[in-house]
Order: C-alpha cells, then structure tokens, then sequence
C-alpha cells in the first residue's frame, strides 16, 4: 500500500521535537478553550490562526488539530462536573455525566467520556485513512457542475437534517451567502454590495463572523444567567481508570453504533451535536437499562461522546478531500489552509503528501496524547472552572478582540465583531442555527463560481445539473434533503409518529 | 422600593419572543430586499458574457425575502399563549448591555490608545464594577495579564497588535 507508507512518513514528520511540542501545547490550550463557556472550538481556532502564520503549514495545522481535539475533550470536563456544557455537543453529555459526578462517580464517568470521545474519534481516523485518498481521486474529475451539486447536496443537507424551522435555516443559509458576495466580484472586477464604504471593500471574514456570532455571542448569553458554579470534585487516579477501563467493553454494541452514527453525521454536515442527541437517543432504547437513563449510567456517557467526537473528526474528511467542510471548526481549518496558500481539495494529495498525510498523522496521535493530557491534568482544569466568571469574561472579550483584529490588521474587523456578536446574540435566542451562516460565507465564493462556471458550460440551463449519472444524483439527492421537512410531514400524515421527548432538549447548533 | 417589587421589575419582560421574532423577520425581509434592489442595480440578467455580477445575489436575496417572510407568517399565526413567553427580562438586559456597551468602548479604547493599554483599563473595571473586586485586585490581574499577551503577541509569536492613534506602549520598542 502506497497509502501506508506515506502516512508512516507523516508519523515521522509529526514526531519531531518542535511538532510534539506545539501538539502538546495546542491539546492543553483546546482544553481550556473546550472547559471554558464562551470560547467554543470554532471561535478558538478563529482567535489563534495568526499566530500560526509564522509557521510552516505543517506544524500549524498540527497544533490548530490538536486544538480542536483538545477542545472536543474539554467540552466533556465541564459537562460533567458542573452540569454546564462547554461546547453545544456536550448537552447529552450532561444527561448522565453530572448524576453520575454528584454520586462521587465524577472519575468514572470522566474516564469513561474520555476513552469514548478516543475510541469514536480514533474509528474515524481510521476511515478518513482509507476513504480520503480514495475520494480525492475520485474527485479528480469533478467539474464545475459536479462541485456545485456536492455544495448544493451540503447545503441542502442542513435543511433537511437540521433541527428547528427550515425557514429560519434557510435564512441563516442565505445571509451567509449573501455577506461573501460583499465587495469585489472576482469575476466581473466590479464592487458588489459596499454601499459605497471602503471598508466594505474587502467584503466579510468569516473568521471575523465565526469569532462574533460564537465568541461575543455566547458571552452575552452567558452574563443573562450571571454563572453561578458549583461543581462536584474531581480525581481521577490510576485504579478508577483501570476499574472503568474494565467495565467499558460491556458496552461494545453501543460503541459501534454511535460511531456509526458520528461518522455519518459528521461527513455529512450535520455535526457533532445533532450526532451526540442521536446517539444518545438510540443508546436508550435499545439499551437493557433504557429505563435508568439519565440517573447515571456510564452507557449514557459513552453513548454521545463516541458520536460527538467520531463526528468531529469525521467533518475533517471532506474538508481535506472536496475543500467542504463539515462543520464551522472544520471551515475555520480550511480558513487556515487557504491562508498558508493550499487549497484543500483533491489536488492537495497529489501536490502536498507531506502536509495531508502528516495532518492525518497528527490525529492519530493527536487523540492519542490528548487522552493521556486530560487523563493527567483534569484536576487542573476544572481548577480553570473554578475562576469567576466577572475575570473569564473581560479576558475573553479582550481575546476576541485581539482575534479579530491579527485576521487582517484591521480595526474594522473588531467593529464588524462586536455586530455579528450581538447578531449571534439574537439569533441564538429565536433559534436561528448559526453554523450554515457560517459554512455558507465559507464557501459562498467557490459555490459561486462553480455555479457561474457550470451556467457557463450549459448557456444558463439547470440541466446541466443533471446531465450525467453522477451529477444528477448528487443534485437528486440535493433536492429531497431540501425539501425532506415537507416529505417527511406527508409522511407522518400517512403515518404517526410518535413524539420525540430529546428533541425538545436539544439545542440549534 | 422594597425588595419584592424591585426583583418584579428586574424580571418583568422587555419584549416578548413573538414580537422579537416579527420584528427580527422584518428587518430581515428588509435586507434581503436592498439586497435585491443592489443587484438589479448590477444587472442580475444573462450577458453575453455570461451571467451579470447581481445574478447570484439576486436569488440569494430572493430566498432571504421569501423565507423571512414564511417566518413572520409563522409567527402572526403562532399560539399567543406558548410564543407569548418573555424574549428579555428587564434585568437579564441589563446585563447583557452591561457587558455590550463597556465592550464597544473598549474598541474605541483600542482605536484611541492602543490594544494594551485599552485592554489594562477595561479588564481592571470590568472586575471593579461588575466583579466588585478591590481596586488592588483588578489593577494587578489586569496589568499581569496584559502583560502576558504583550510577550505572547509582541515577542514569542511575533504578531503586532494595535498600538493606537496615540501610541502608549511605543516605549517597549515593539
């Protein structure tokens, strides 16, 4: 295999010193940024790309990975111990994670959510492995109208498998793709939607609009409820580890499901979360305990943080293979990328080996360190928890700020921060999801293009998009994810469902 | 005012969620509509070249409109009783605005006397007035810090930051 000899040349590439070094401290940085409230993944990754771009792109996409897989750990921390979830997939974490911490189980579950949150991710590796390079050749002949049937099916996906009103995604869809067509339009030279201000000129960052909509956003939904902690101890030494580890494979039907479940929901844009709530959705029913789910029981750990974690490494995949990310953490690493000069895509294995396979050398290892990170310091962390809210608050503020402005060196940006916060602010109160905005000014640009290039192709006839097998079913497919809430309701008139109780609890992501 | 009627109006309700939804929707339609207006104004038609730069904004616009518009359907038409719940209470507004506008004076603060500096005073009164630390204890935190992000930005990562109109910190060299 021509594939494994190039990812045992990425394992040399990511054990050297410097590499090991900054994977360690991008994992203890993604933990605190995961333990935190109000410093998501996505916006973390956001605030600390400039620092990396005195890097070469190798180790800065070590250290941004490791970050992310830090912070998919992280988010289980504060899940458990102080029932508050530091990131949105962490929600179902809390279900069973803090019932089990305040019968003074808080290791076991601890132990228990983090070898879950390696086993998921590290099944996903695995695939992403062996998938990638056979997707990236594949994608070798794509055109124009394949790309943007395959953005369509991703944005239609949102609809379709998304939560909440179809209506209000496709709002949130639709502003993101109309705030990248600000400025100068690429193709014609000529400006688009300034209004006649040059600091429109230049058009949106979406790193500006990932670190205001999450960053500031959930702050000032955080200082609604004034925080008030109170969380349960923690210590984990080597015994409950063990003693845990001895219990885990009790569990290995539900382990092979939620990974199922995570790597599907991952590739496909639903994310993490919707993964989480429906992994642990099926762990309940088909569980034997069913019934005690949600007093504490380890299953209920396991269940959500193997299918939050196999899909937060699973949205990596067509990141890397098509250039379409499969959630906002993943669109800011490719936010990454196209700044260090690679455009991700099917051309990136061919063109740079080195860089692709030591990134996917780096996740395994990456999982690998950060269990034994978080296995080592939890105490440390949640002592990070354990800071009032009145110091955390002005710092990260200070933080985004910093962020937004190291983006592009302009003060304009912080500004256009602080709107997209109260915008994300507003939004997240009526329960406009926030992530395809996000995807959506990503990759309004490139859908765009492909959608202007394959119009060009067909003299402005749509039949284009179904002009052969492959990409008519790509746009096939498109179509009923879009309008699946419509097919779906006919179907329940036919045949009642029954009500969904999870549902309700879960949040739009 | 006694306690009980002061926690009463704290928690009386600002705007509610149905009304905050209608007003959202509107503003929205009314986005999506100057969006519309600027593409047509850019020609959103087919040219010989190909398609016109309004051509995807316009539809993109005309979606925003349509689907804004089936939002502030959904809610004229939306049970009074459920959707009739509070969007803000008065105090939880306060709150919000206590960190909304310190923060936009920050970045005026930014602008005016640089990232550092600007960052020292809004941390330190932030824990001051909302944390009700002693003055001893903000001035320190904050200072230290700062300082840490100075190294961290300024030396180790060597990534500049706004230093401001009035420049504080030029002292430093960096």
């Amino acid at each position: 295999m021509q594939d494994l000899s190039l990812l045992f040349h990425g394992f040399a590439v990511v054990l050297s010193p410097f590499n090991v070094g900054l994977m360690l401290l991008g994992i203890v940085l993604g933990v605190i940024i995961g333990v935190l409230p109000g410093l998501g993944a996505a916006n973390g990754i956001a605030i600390l790309l400039p620092l990396t771009f005195t890097m070469p792109p190798t180790s800065a996409i070590i250290m941004l990975s490791c970050i992310y897989w830090g912070a998919l750990f992280g988010g289980a921390i504060a899940s458990i111990l102080f029932n508050i979830p530091g990131e949105p997939w962490s929600v179902a974490t809390t279900f069973d994670g803090y019932p089990l911490a305040q019968q003074g189980r808080a290791g076991e579950a601890l132990t228990a959510s983090f070898t879950s949150s390696f086993v998921g991710a590290f099944v996903a590796v695995v695939m992403i492995t062996f998938l990638a390079p056979i997707i990236a050749r594949f994608a070798l002949q794509f055109g124009p109208p394949e790309y943007f049937a395959v953005y369509l099916l991703t944005f239609c996906s949102f609809v379709g498998m998304g939560k909440g009103s179809p209506a209000k995604i496709l709002v949130s869809m639709m502003i993101g793709f109309a705030l990248s067509t600000v400025g100068i339009d690429i193709v014609t030279g000529q400006l688009r939607m300034t209004f006649g201000f040059t600091s429109l000129l230049k058009g949106f960052d979406f790193l500006i609009a990932v670190i205001g909509l999450f960053g500031i956003g959930e702050i000032l939904l955080s200082m609604e409820e004034g925080l008030a902690f109170q969380g349960a101890a923690a210590r984990i030494n080597p015994k409950v580890v063990l003693e845990t580890w001895k219990k885990l494979p009790r569990y290995w039907m539900t382990f092979i499901r939620s990974t199922i479940i995570g790597c599907w929901m991952g590739i496909t844009p639903g994310g993490a979360t919707p993964a989480s709530f429906m992994s642990y959705g099926a762990a309940k029913k088909f569980s034997k305990d069913g019934d005690r789910f949600g007093t504490g029981v380890l299953e209920g750990v396991v269940a959500p943080e193997t299918a939050a974690h196999a899909a937060g490494t699973s949205a990596l995949l067509p990141m890397i293979t098509l250039g379409i990310p499969g959630s906002p953490t993943a669109a800011v690493l490719l936010g990454g990328l196209l700044i260090w000069g690679l455009q991700p895509g099917p051309l990136l294995f061919a063109e740079k080996p080195d860089f692709v396979w030591g990134l996917i050398a780096s996740m395994y290892l990456g999982n690998v360190a950060g269990l034994i990170v978080v296995l080592a310091l939890v105490p440390l962390f949640a002592g990070i928890l354990r800071i009032p809210f009145s110091i955390i608050a002005p710092v990260i503020v200070v933080i985004c700020g910093i962020g937004a402005y190291t983006v592009n060196n302009s003060m304009h940006d912080i500004w256009f921060m602080l709107g997209f916060g109260v915008i994300g602010y507003v939004f997240k109160k009526l329960n406009y999801p926030l992530a395809p905005l996000v995807l959506a000014l990503v990759l309004g640009n490139a859908a765009e293009n492909a959608f202007r290039q394959a119009m060009l192709m067909s003299q402005g006839s749509l039949g284009i998009l179904w002009s052969n097998g492959l990409v008519g079913s790509i746009s096939t497919l498109a179509l009923i994810m879009l309008f699946w809430p419509l097919i779906s309701k006919l179907l329940r008139n036919v045949r009642p469902a029954r009500p969904d109780k999870l549902a309700e609890q879960q949040p739009v992501d | 005012m006694d306690d009980a009627t002061h926690r009463g109006e704290e928690e009386r309700s600002v705007i509610s969620t149905r009304r905050m939804e209608l007003v959202v929707a509107a503003l929205l339609f009314l986005f999506g509509a100057v969006f519309m207006y600027q593409s047509y104004e850019l020609g959103f038609r087919w040219a010989v070249e190909g398609p016109q730069s309004g051509f995807f904004p316009f539809y993109v616009a005309l979606i925003i409109c349509a689907a804004s518009l089936a939002v502030l359907i959904g809610a004229l038409r939306g049970k009074v009783g459920k959707d009739d719940e509070s969007f803000v209470a008065r105090g939880q507004l306060k709150q919000v605005l206590s960190v909304l506008i310190p923060a936009g004076v920050y970045i005026l603060g930014i602008e005016l006397i640089g990232t550092y500096v600007a960052s020292v005073i809004y941390i330190a009164l932030f824990m001051r007035i909302l944390g009700k630390y002693s003055w001893l204890k903000s001035v320190a935190i904050s200072v230290v810090i700062c300082v840490l992000f100075f190294f961290m930005f300024e030396v180790w990562f060597q990534v500049p930051l706004y230093k401001g109109t009035w420049n504080l910190t030029g002292w430093t060299g960096y």
